[in-house]
């Protein structure tokens, strides 16, 4: 690693401000910055952890019915936190690399890099979810923007991601057999306003909506809906794990898993 | 260089760490506690896992200074305080749960946080909850099998030897 | 009753209280005084020509001690080949130089070619970053057979091709194969590749290297299996430091898995480096630094053709094979596609005609060399493979098909030289049909289609050549070392005794089973016995670990040096006693006169060594310290037969392990824990390469698989429990301990066990699939499925 500076600022407002410095970079968990930063693919002067803002951390339900998941809250954590009210989003986080890694990844710190294989994306985007920051909300649909790109501005931190909670859903993760990130992971939602189906691990463009399977989920929640629709295989990620072509077939068999075991 | 106080085994230490000081570097270094061990870059191994404030983590992935004020236990810490084996170290021992032993104390540490949880783990459980571990020399059937003994299962439909 | 002490009991292991409490000593645990630490900058391109090194900027940074380049290396010895293979044409194989730092050309992602030693590595690194390089990009030679063409980019200009050798085996018996081929009733063709894999042992390389000016004595502490063999090819290769000024020592090692048995240039450079700056030098591997510096594994192409008669014998066996070398010949490299491989084409059957073709090829890949197995998985896997091609082929049970073919007679003489002493694969089947439970399988898949899965079963044999040797024969065939073991055995006054073996744990255990062995001859406590290892300046001359040896050699030798301990005791004995020397008998710690109630504890004996005032010292000298080398007189076949149970889901190609059994047969047992879990671990190695583990390069010679992010490793939810069973023992019929070695034989015996089962699932499922090669990825089975 790079020489740098480790700060731990106690709340938003200090954080925000230690940020501004230049090369300031933000902390979450660390599980996939701190790699990098080992590769030396990354030189910040300072690394203003949020582990210390107690403010951004913990699950709880909204006035109008959401769930409100903390943007330094760690998965383990939602996994505990948010099973009775949004069980597949809590099997989802705790399903995420290993227990360890889960004692210290957030959910703002996935959502910041937006790795094209990372679980969460799916689950926000799925649950039509907002992503609040410490300046703005932000729709899940204009959030993502790409692999490792969103619409986060230099120095802006998500506080908070805000989840409509669906009267069903499930996340079908298939595992790439090294890393065990998703080769392909479809987190399925129904809403009583229709159904969200959401992609990640598969597409060179990240995490995207299925809206052909979504239109027939929505007039008919069951796993035949999707009989004959696939995605095609362009775009698709092709790397030594799966080809484009496998990686759009398990779209289909991960989404139809998903649509069953949906609850 | 930032000043960072935790208690190591129940010891209270202070020293001043530069910002890029990872944990493992704090306590095979700083504090020559050598039993933790770096077997890869990329998080992955889990051969350094350690318990911060009562859950597992893993060292490589985490800096010394965010350790402020925690309570951490490494597998020098894992002993009865008389010295002898704990109970999950003696079913290690017991069941021949290791073999070079480079990956032992991330498991053993692991396998600690898992009983904490989940005292009594199925096999399933067990196999799962190692996703992080990697052993390179048991072919895991008998760390498995020791986590289960430790756990106060009968293991002895477990094949022979 | 399992015994509860001695040879055949499991006690304990006595390493592991270390281990468990994080007290274990690994290179990397170990800090000199004044120390440096170096980093090594590694070529990130597959070829290229140095044109420049420019190093002036990098040398002002921080905390620079000092920089070297291949420069530095020029007159020094570059990295030696142990075993030089002769060609089915009675040339020697092309031996390219391999120097420490690279000189004039880069030959594979990872080739080093600067290192800065600084008084921190984050110093060196940075000043690692600094130093300009000018390297022009070469097209390289990455797929074996394209080496081999006209034109292809050369990996060593000098040496005018990309053939290291053509190597046939037996010459002599090609005729007679090419005609029983010619001549059968049926011929079972199959083509193959025994991908590359990356040993991984858990613990990254580490080498420490150390100098003392006061006498003029290096020390090297490094991850290594066999320090003897380190200290002798880098003190007389490499750096020409003689023996007696150097000092290697392996302390406690993370894993080997053959990896570490090779001399390295990492552990040349630390101790080249420290002698030159007059501090001790520090380099310790990053995983992925391990990754395209330790050796890889296997790498075979191979074409195999089984061929039967009428009533299905097996009549001959033909195969060819492209070996990947990489860009240069690590340190036995070239023994392990041929006296490791084609040696064992026999597997467990008679047949008459065999021939083995293997052209070893230089690719600008990292360098390949032995891998838990080394050859005699790749010869198992393409001869299992072709049986089960074979009998599906001709619509008959394979294990039939097995049994029918199968060695019964012992000694057997091979057609390819080896002679196999003892053996009962029958005996090992009858064991495996017993613990797989084939009756249960017809229900079991039925259970697997019920919820829309396949399940398939798969069955093979396999036999391996273990301790390695006659050091005179091995000579013949070109090891340039013998392949003995040494022991001393050291009795102290008060009866302890401290062993010093020449082989190496790391793993395995030798540190509880060698006292066992020692206690069960002496009648006393194995407390009493400690085994030394790992150092030169301790242990006598010593060959290490590695081709499941250690009991078998290094055991051997033990066996012998004790047997000396006690011929001298009985002597002092008979003084004390006052009786004939031939009337002496040793039981139970005690040594007493044959028909009388006389008798001195071995503790007296001991002492009076020690403390000679009652001792015969005219015949005799004091003292109580016997060394013995031991050369056995023909290789160890342990043998056996492994089962595999898979399930496969038809709709993302994934397969599981649900049972797997395997019955072995490595003669006497010393510690049947110990050999338990050998086994496991081989099986998980083997089931990592038939379904998880790939290393890969693209066009370019990119290292694709260069960390544990795209190198599936098998974790603990990959595997299941095993069902292993060692029983059916043939003991060895030449060694004093009738032992085998147990070390590799599950990853030799376990891929093709998977592959036949993934076969036979998707066949079951109506797949016309014959063949798929490892791993048997999701991907690859879905991609098969869909042809």
């Amino acid at each position: 690693m790079y020489s740098f500076d480790v700060v731990r600022p106690a709340t938003v407002a200090d954080a925000i401000e230690a940020l501004a410095q230049d090369e300031a970079l933000p902390l979450g968990g660390g599980q996939t910055l701190i790699p990098t930063l080992k590769q030396r693919l990354s030189s910040p002067s300072v690394l203003v952890s949020l582990s210390g803002l107690a403010e951004i951390q913990g699950v709880c339900k909204t006035d109008d019915g959401k769930l409100a998941i903390g943007g330094g809250t760690k998965h383990v954590v939602v996994a505990r936190e948010a099973a009775a009210d949004y069980p597949a989003l809590a099997a989802l986080a705790g399903n995420i690399g290993d227990p360890a890694v889960r004692n210290r990844g957030t959910i703002g710190g996935s959502l910041a890099n937006n790795d094209p294989s990372a679980c969460y994306p799916s689950a926000v985007l799925a649950s039509g979810a907002t992503v609040v920051t410490n300046k703005r909300q932000i729709a899940a649909d204009d959030y993502f923007q790409g692999m490792f790109t969103t619409a986060l501005d230099e120095g802006e931190i998500i506080t908070e991601v805000r989840f409509p909670i669906p009267e069903k859903a499930a996340y079908m993760k298939f595992e790439q057999p090294a890393s065990r990130f998703a080769l392909t992971g479809v987190f399925v939602a129904k809403y009583a306003d229709g159904v969200r189906v959401a992609v990640t691990g598969a597409s060179e463009g990240g995490v995207f909506r299925w809206t052909e399977a979504e239109a027939a989920l929505s007039s008919k929640f069951s796993p035949d809906a999707l009989a004959g629709l696939t995605v095609p295989a362009d775009g698709m990620i092709s790397d030594l794990h799966g080809t484009g072509a496998y990686r759009a077939h398990l779209v289909g068999v991960m989404t139809k898993r998903a649509v069953a075991a949906a609850h | 260089m930032t000043e960072v106080t935790m208690t190591v085994n129940g010891k209270s230490v202070t020293k001043s760490v530069k910002g890029n000081t990872l944990m493992t570097e704090f306590l095979r270094e700083e504090l020559r506690l050598t039993g933790t061990h770096v077997g890869c870059d990329t998080s992955q191994c889990g051969a350094c896992v350690i318990h911060v404030n009562g859950e597992a983590i893993k060292a490589c992935t985490m800096f010394a200074a965010e350790a402020q004020g925690s309570e951490v236990t490494t597998i020098e810490g894992m002993a009865n305080a008389d010295g002898s084996l704990g109970v999950i170290q003696q079913a290690f021992q017991d069941h021949h749960g290791l073999q070079c032993g480079f990956c032992t104390p991330g498991m053993v540490m692991s396998a600690a946080a898992l009983l904490k949880d989940n005292p009594k783990p199925t096999e399933h459980e067990i196999r799962d909850y190692l996703e992080g571990n990697i052993c390179r020399c048991t072919g895991y059937h008998n760390i498995v099998k020791a986590i289960m003994a430790a756990s106060g299962q009968d293991v002895s439909g477990i094949a022979a030897e | 009753m399992p015994k509860d002490h001695g040879i055949g009991a499991s006690p304990k292991r006595r390493e592991d209280v270390r281990f468990l409490t994080g007290a274990g000593q690994y290179t990397d645990d170990i800090n000199v005084y004044g120390q440096t630490y170096c980093y090594f900058l590694r070529s990130d391109v597959a070829h290229g020509k140095i044109n420049r090194i420019d190093t002036s900027d990098a040398e002002k940074m921080p905390g620079v001690v000092r920089i070297f380049t291949g420069k530095d290396f020029e007159g020094v010895g570059g990295l030696p080949c142990g075993w030089q293979v002769t060609d089915r044409f009675g040339q020697p194989m092309k031996e390219p130089g391999h120097p420490v730092l690279a000189q004039g050309k880069v030959r594979h992602v990872g080739d080093p070619i600067a290192a800065v030693v600084a008084d921190s590595l984050e110093e060196a690194r940075n000043a690692a970053e600094a130093i300009v390089l000018d390297i022009e990009e070469l097209p390289a030679a990455v797929d074996m057979k394209a080496a081999l063409g006209d034109g292809a980019p050369l990996v060593h200009d000098d040496i005018g091709s990309n053939l290291c050798y053509d190597w046939g085996f037996v010459e002599d018996n090609k005729g007679a194969v090419d005609e029983a081929i010619k001549n059968a009733a049926h011929v079972t063709t199959l083509e193959l590749v025994n991908q590359r894999l990356v040993a991984n042992p858990m613990e990254p390389r580490v080498a420490v290297g150390d100098y003392s000016r006061a006498n003029d004595e290096s020390t090297l502490y490094t991850t290594s299996q066999n320090p003897h063999v380190i200290r002798l090819l880098m003190g007389a290769f490499v750096l020409g430091i003689p023996e007696h000024k150097l000092r290697v020592v392996a302390p406690d090692v993370g894993g080997g898995f053959g990896t570490k048995i090779f001399h390295y240039a990492e552990e040349a450079f630390v101790t080249f480096a420290a002698r030159k700056i007059n501090r001790p030098v520090k380099w310790t591997a990053s995983r992925s630094e391990a990754f395209m510096s330790d050796a890889h594994g296997r790498d075979h192409v191979t074409k195999i053709e089984l061929a039967l008669d009428k009533d299905n014998n097996f009549v001959a066996i033909r195969t060819e094979t492209l070996a990947n070398m990489g860009a240069y010949l690590s340190t036995f490299a070239p023994s392990v596609p041929t006296w490791l491989h084609g040696t064992l084409m026999a597997g467990n059957y008679k047949t008459p005609n065999i021939y083995v073709n293997v052209k070893a090829v230089f690719t600008n890949t990292v360098p390949v060399d032995a891998y838990r197995g080394a050859g005699r998985p790749e010869a198992t896997f393409q001869l299992e493979r072709v049986i089960d091609k074979a009998a599906r082929e001709l619509g008959v049970d394979p294990i039939a098909l097995r049994r029918q073919n199968f060695v019964t007679e012992f000694p057997y003489q091979t057609p390819v030289a080896v002679v196999y002493d003892t053996g009962d694969y029958n005996a090992t089947m009858n064991k495996l049909e017993e613990m797989a439970d084939i009756k249960g399988f017809a229900a079991r898949r039925k259970a697997s289609e019920a919820k829309g899965k396949l399940r398939g079963f798969g069955v093979n044999c396999y036999i391996e050549a273990c301790g390695i040797a006659p050091s005179n024969l091995v000579g013949q065939l070109g090891a340039r070392a013998g392949l003995y073991e040494s022991a001393t055995v050291r009795v102290n006054a008060t009866g302890t005794i401290s062993v010093y073996t020449g082989s190496h744990s790391h793993g395995q255990g030798h540190e509880t089973a060698f006292p066992q062995v020692v206690a069960e001859m002496l009648g006393i406590d194995e407390s009493m016995i400690d085994i030394v290892h790992g150092d030169t300046s301790k242990i006598p001359m010593g060959m290490g670990t590695y081709g499941s040896r250690s009991l078998a050699v290094g055991g051997s030798a033990m066996v012998r040096a004790t047997e000396k301990i006690i011929n001298k005791a009985k002597k002092i004995a008979s003084h004390l006693l006052e009786a004939s020397e031939a009337d002496i008998e040793l039981k139970d710690g005690k040594f007493s006169v044959a028909g009388t109630d006389k008798s001195v504890a071995w503790g007296d004996v001991t002492l009076a060594a020690y403390v000679p005032h009652n001792y015969p010292l005219e015949d005799l000298e004091p003292g109580l310290e016997e060394t013995a080398f031991y050369d056995p007189s023909n290789f160890t076949y342990p043998a056996g037969a492994y089962a595999c149970e898979v399930e496969l889901d038809p709709e993302t190609g994934k397969v599981t392990i649900e049972r797997f059994a395997a019955a072995d047969d490595f003669g006497n047992i010393v510690n049947p824990m110990i050999v338990s879990g050998q086994v496991h671990g081989g099986l998980a190695q083997g089931i990592g390469q038939a379904l998880l583990e790939s290393c890969a390069y693209d066009e370019n010679g990119q290292l694709l698989s260069a960390s544990y992010m795209d190198y599936a490793m098998p974790r603990a939810d990959d595997v299941p429990f095993y069902s292993v069973d060692h029983s059916c023992a043939t003991p060895c019929t030449h060694n004093p301990l009738g032992v085998k070695g147990c070390g590799e034989a599950g990853a030799i015996g376990s891929p093709p066990a998977v592959i036949n089962a993934v076969i036979d699932a998707l066949q079951s499922g109506g797949h016309k699939v014959e063949h798929i090669n490892m791993p048997a990825s999701p991907q690859r089975v879905w991609a098969a499925m869909h042809g």
